[in-house]
């Protein structure tokens, strides 16, 4: 069914740098963006490769990067029940309540 | 960035998956997300077939990308300035950058860089043709930036719509850094085209040498393109080669106007009816020659790829070798 997005560790030729997910914060005061991945041979070289690699052009300010094998993901073909708990509750958004008109914004 | 409308069966891709029977549900709603224009993500279910294509198609644009450093790269050390010594090292790594973005996005669906590497090196897969001529003068760095970057961007402004993500993504980001390599190329031409008469000829000689490659570079006419209509199907394409060819022409021809340079074609000439510019017959007995491993630089391509790559082994075990130290020496430090 589905692949997950990296080969298995152990079925990688030993010679292959680990890969790496990087985000980038874009500016001061935003929050770091998931932009791509990499390989490389270790932390500090993943950072410097990430800003070879994402910030030719000046796109960051900061740069997050963590091995992929290091993430979690939820399952795509439980995306129906896994998130549905939060489907019928209509009553978690502010529309869900009528105000009068003349109470102006709120 | 480069691509041809490169869908040109690998050997090892051949066969066809078809769906098992139990995979008929899966299949439906993968139809039902391609119909409404959602995209497909690394880890939801796919048709082996779609993933197969998109692997093919997406390593092969990577291995463009990296190939397509090499014709280039030849005239870092030449550049007539240090001002266009500079652009060109960065539209050089720029490529580089490409193929990563491109490589990354091939290895969501399950390959390793290692093997699609392997698939370049041992010449099984195939990347865009054009890089196998020779670029003789330096008009011709102009003149791909201009025609063939430009003929490039043609075929990858509709991949930024593409059906899979991480594809999709990796094109948004190549357009908006490919724009900057077809602006030089044309403004590098200007240049030349205000100097000397044996600067201009030098510009002209260049653009006939590569009209009509870059033509071709669009891939075969859409009646002879039997992978195209499956691929418009499922949102990877979404405009035929012949039409993008057209629509290159019809940009082009005005740009080469303000260059003053004439289009080596002539049956080129505006057609009142169809709105369109007509242009001449392509060469694709030369086209496929290329392809299949005969133009004039392919052995060459290819050899210097295959001897960065071996002469960069040691770097990588290298690094690797360093990196194990230094965790093996935290643990110890931790212990």
């Amino acid at each position: 069914m589905s692949i997950p997005p990296q080969t298995p560790e152990a079925l990688k030729p030993l010679s292959e740098w680990p890969l790496w997910e990087v985000f980038v914060r874009s500016k001061q005061g935003l929050e770091h963006k998931h932009c791509g991945s990499l390989h490389a041979s270790d932390a500090d070289h993943a950072l410097r490769l990430a800003r070879d690699v994402y910030t030719r052009r000046q796109e960051g300010v900061s740069i997050w990067v963590v091995p992929s094998s290091a993430i979690t993901a939820s399952e795509p073909n439980d995306k129906a029940e896994f998130f549905d708990p939060s489907g019928d509750k209509i009553y978690r958004h502010p529309t869900f309540y009528a105000i009068p008109d003349d109470v102006g914004h709120m | 960035m480069y691509t041809q409308a490169l869908d040109l069966p690998d050997a090892q891709h051949a066969a066809v998956a078809r769906p098992a029977p139990s995979d008929s549900a899966l299949q439906a709603h993968f139809d039902d997300k391609i119909s409404q224009e959602q995209k497909i993500e690394p880890r939801d279910w796919m048709p082996e077939h779609y993933r197969k294509t998109l692997v093919r198609q997406i390593s092969q644009h990577a291995h463009s990308e990296i190939v397509g450093m090499l014709p280039e790269g030849n005239w870092i050390s030449r550049a007539p300035s240090l001002k266009r010594k500079a652009i060109l090292i960065a539209k050089v790594q720029d490529e580089g950058g490409h193929g990563l973005y491109l490589y990354s996005a091939a290895e969501t669906l399950g390959t390793s860089r290692d093997q699609m590497l392997d698939a370049l090196h041992t010449g099984r897969a195939k990347y865009s043709s054009i890089f196998n001529y020779p670029t003789l003068t330096w008009a011709d760095v102009g003149v791909i930036g201009w025609l063939v970057d430009g003929a490039a961007i043609m075929n990858q402004i509709p991949l930024c719509r593409c059906s899979y993500g991480p594809y999709a993504r990796a094109m948004v980001r190549i357009c908006k850094e490919e724009s900057f390599h077809q602006r030089q190329g044309f403004e590098s031409l200007m240049v030349m085209m205000q100097g000397t008469s044996e600067q201009q000829a030098m510009v002209q000689d260049a653009v006939n040498r590569w009209w009509w490659k870059c033509l071709a570079m669009f891939g075969p006419p859409d009646s002879d393109s039997p992978n195209s209509a499956q691929s418009q199907r499922w949102g990877i394409k979404r405009i035929s080669n012949d039409d993008l060819r057209q629509s290159f022409v019809d940009a082009t021809v005005p740009q080469a106007k303000v260059l003053g340079v004439s289009l080596p074609d002539p049956d080129l000439k505006w057609n009142e009816e169809r709105q369109h510019h007509d242009y001449g017959a392509i060469d694709w007995d030369e086209f496929w020659a290329t392809v299949n491993g005969n133009g004039p630089c392919n052995q060459e391509r290819l050899a210097t790829r295959v001897k960065a790559w071996e002469d960069g082994a040691w770097v990588r075990e290298a690094a690797l070798a360093h990196a194990r130290k230094n965790a093996a020496r935290s643990l110890k430090e931790a212990a």
